[in-house]
């Protein structure tokens, strides 16, 4: 083994046990850690496998296989933003929703009580 | 018939000038079947305007966060759709829009039967005109609204709205969050509900600043021209 696989190999375990810990701890919903496992288990896998990334390339027609690294994990990034940027979106919708319902229930508790005080007052004057 | 209507008054620190509208309101003499009540939405204001409001005898909605102006006025909507009120009118908090000319919109509204009554700026030459940049984006929106409404409205930034118990209740359901004035024509055009516009005379603000800035109005050009074009091609819900 090279010096370089073993260093891939290190940091993608450690990843792997750092988004595992964050799982444990609920910090990470397993829906949004399934693409960190998926793509740290794919680092594993290409630590192992020297001559993959060249099979790859041949396979997809890239001359230079650093250039179907870059490529593949921009995309996949851009994928994951996006998803992101829907998480976020529907968070807000119903963030915006609950602001609402707060706004007005809080509203009709208010009403409520201050109508109490009102009918308990003119109960006590007609004692 | 008595028709009750709401008036929603979505503020985002309007302690300066928020006094003086609710004054004024106070003051208003609508014709007898109109029965109206004042609901102040305090955006999540930094200074007193929910106080300022108090003391002046509104009723207050109080959001426990910034929703910027759409989240508001929907709030104040569905207050009035639980509240069983027939109509709601949109009033800005800054003063731009006097109280007075609020019989104009009801007028109109008798007299149309129309689902959403817009107060404009610009059917007659008077009053305050706003600046020339902000004129020419009106001018654009015209253009925009005449393509994806068939409709030609002249005011289709005007916040002050007249809302039937029909548009309240679409708009609960379906209500913008920024700068929604253009694209709920939209969405009223599509759900075949009846939009008129009415000539108002408006004010300079008295106090605050403009929910648009110079720098944000070249976005708030993009964002209301993708906004207008998905509502015209979403379903509505």
């Amino acid at each position: 083994m090279i010096r370089i696989q073993v260093i891939t190999l290190v940091v993608s375990l450690l990843f792997l046990f750092y988004i595992s810990r964050l799982i444990i701890k609920g910090r990470l919903r397993e829906e949004y850690a399934i693409v960190w496992c998926i793509s740290t288990l794919l680092l594993v896998l290409f630590a192992f496998w020297k001559d993959g990334l060249f099979i790859l390339s041949d396979l997809f027609g890239v001359f230079v296989p650093t250039n179907l690294v870059f490529t593949a994990s921009i995309f996949v990034i851009l994928i994951y933003l996006l998803h992101l940027s829907v998480v976020s979106s529907k968070l807000y919708q119903q963030n915006k929703t609950m602001a609402q319902e707060i706004a007005l229930l809080k509203k009709y508790a208010e009403d409520l009580k201050s109508k109490a005080n009102t009918e308990g007052q003119s109960n006590n004057k007609a004692e | 018939m008595v028709k009750k209507l709401l008036i929603i008054i979505p503020c985002f620190n309007e302690e300066k000038s928020i006094g003086n509208l609710l004054d004024n309101l106070n003051a208003l003499i609508l014709p007898k079947q109109w029965l109206f009540s004042v609901l102040v939405i305090n955006d999540c204001s930094k200074d007193k305007t929910a106080l300022v409001a108090a003391n002046k005898g509104a009723n207050v909605l109080n959001l426990p966060i910034n929703l910027g102006i759409g989240g508001a006025v929907q709030s104040g909507l569905k207050y009035a759709f639980a509240n069983s009120f027939d109509f709601a009118v949109q009033m800005d908090g800054d003063g731009q829009h006097p109280p007075a000319e609020l019989i104009k919109l009801l007028n109109t509204s008798e007299k149309t039967e129309a689902s959403l009554v817009i107060g404009s700026r610009f059917l007659e030459k008077r009053g305050f005109q706003s600046s020339f940049v902000r004129r020419l984006g009106i001018a654009y929106f015209h253009f925009l609204n005449k393509i994806f409404t068939g409709k030609s409205i002249y005011d289709s930034t005007s916040g002050f709205r007249l809302f039937d118990a029909k548009a309240i209740n679409l708009a609960t359901r379906n209500y913008p969050d920024e700068y929604p004035e253009p694209e709920t024509l939209v969405l009223f055009a599509k759900a075949k509900l009846k939009i008129v516009e009415t000539p108002v005379v408006m004010a300079a603000r008295t106090a605050g600043k403009s929910s648009i800035g110079s720098t944000a109005s070249i976005y708030y050009c993009i964002k209301v021209t993708l906004a207008m074009f998905f509502t015209s091609i979403r379903k509505i819900q």
